[in-house]
């Protein structure tokens, strides 16, 4: 479960004559996210990737509170992120390690700490995400579906309690979208969706609409994409 | 007709698996055995002991069975600043210190190459965590530093896919001949790549 109570972020850009300016990025904001599968629309630079960071600490919020699984993510932030995972638009940031095998590896270097059981359990997930031929093939050998698969395998591994997925499908083709939304469709953890994608958004139980730092519409796809193809059509 | 572009190539030292008894030693042996051929290499002198040493890493090239093609291709710039060098020293203060200098660095290159082929980066975090664990109590984390080493050899082909897209981009505006127009955007999205890789980092909680 996600609680947002008046969180907000402000920050300041640098202006005119060497001054800051402050910027509000997301507007004071309170909802309880219980829902399993919610999804954030909204136009580029609207404050949706702000939203989704708030929920891990990423983005601190400089106004009001954020809870996550019952945690003050203010407070807790590390224990916050070994619940959350976290994938990226640019699977290329996310994969550190040189080979897939190492990669999920190194995400369970905190919960299995013996390296042969460590490796065997990264083979199983390697394998169960139709990746195990792969796992000793070079990242960057990769191919831009196959990284975000591995980029989804990698945070799976470690079993989150909520997913929070930033545009994941944005670089990719029709065939890997529809495999990274499947597997987001099955995990069994909450997820939060940022997306473009209103296929994906159809699928989802509540729909944020976010629009310059404001969620202006929220409640059931059907209403919330009206409402964005609304929005878009006045711009 | 016009020779095809070579393909972005795996970077040197990338692991292989493989049966052989190099794959099988003990990954600290192997970094002893390379530590103490770095030293050698300075302290022995003449040519040589370092065309021995240089027989030694390709040596422990072929036992490790790495392909040599690609491993030739991974050495290529290394063995080109090999020559440059030992070129200047021959002319400089004679042929001995010549081969010296050129075997000296590209045998060391080679025998570390053998290491990082022959093992996976996972043991090597393993082993760098457990020899750092001391340094603990002088507020060093050896998670941390292991996990620097891990990003290091990752960054090098990120980097150079990057350098490759931002000359393309380039040449795409007509400014193959403006190093400016390629440095410059390499630089700004080389501190993007590295604050999005240290975000990615956070959120996997490897920095908490």
């Amino acid at each position: 479960m996600i609680e947002l109570h008046e969180a907000g972020v402000t920050v300041e850009v640098p202006g005119p004559a060497g001054t800051l300016e402050r910027r509000v990025v997301l507007e004071p904001l309170t909802c309880t996210l219980t829902e399993r599968r919610i999804a954030v629309i909204g136009a580029n630079g609207s404050g949706k990737s702000t939203l989704a960071r708030l929920v891990n600490g990423l983005r601190p919020a400089t106004t009001g509170r954020v809870t996550t699984c019952g945690l003050d993510v203010a407070t807790h932030g590390a224990r916050v992120r070994s619940l959350v995972g976290f994938v990226f638009t640019d699977p290329d940031a996310q994969l550190v390690m040189p080979t897939a095998l190492e990669d999920v590896a190194l995400s369970l270097r905190r919960a299995v700490p013996d390296r042969r059981q460590r490796e065997a359990r990264a083979r199983e997930v390697l394998e169960r995400f139709g990746l195990g031929e792969r796992a000793h093939t070079p990242v960057h050998a990769l191919s831009g579906g196959q990284k975000q698969l591995l980029a989804l395998a990698g945070v799976l591994a470690t079993e989150p309690q909520v997913l929070v997925a930033d545009e994941p499908t944005t670089l990719l083709d029709l065939r890997w979208r529809r495999v990274v939304e499947d597997v987001l469709d099955e995990v069994p953890a909450q997820v939060l969706h940022v997306t473009h994608d209103l296929q994906a958004v159809e699928r989802a139980d509540r729909v944020l609409v976010v629009d310059q730092g404001r969620v202006v519409a929220d409640g059931r796809a059907a209403e919330a994409v009206a409402a964005y193809r609304d929005l878009m059509a006045v711009r | 007709m016009s020779r095809p572009p070579r393909a972005w190539t795996d970077p040197v030292g990338l692991y292989r698996p493989g049966d052989t008894a190099l794959h099988a030693a003990p990954a600290g042996l192997k970094l002893a055995v390379l530590a103490a051929l770095g030293v050698a290499v300075v302290v022995v002198r003449g040519p040589w002991p370092a065309l021995a040493a240089l027989g030694l890493g390709g040596g422990a090239a072929v036992v490790a069975r790495l392909p040599w093609r690609a491993t030739a291709a991974g050495l290529a710039p290394v063995t080109l600043t090999s020559l440059l060098l030992g070129g200047y020293q021959a002319w400089q203060r004679g042929p001995a210190l010549g081969v010296e200098v050129a075997a000296d660095l590209l045998s060391v290159v080679a025998a570390a190459t053998v290491v990082t082929a022959t093992t996976p980066v996972d043991v090597l975090l393993d082993l760098l965590v457990r020899a750092l664990r001391p340094l603990r109590r002088v507020g060093l984390d050896p998670d941390a530093v292991a996990l620097t080493v891990a990003l290091m050899l990752r960054a090098i082909p990120a980097l150079g896919r990057l350098f490759v897209e931002v000359r393309d981009a380039a040449r795409a505006r007509g400014l193959e001949r403006a190093p400016r127009a390629v440095l410059v955007p390499f630089a700004v999205r080389t501190v993007g790549r590295a604050r999005a890789t240290g975000e990615a980092l956070a959120a996997r909680g490897l920095g908490d």
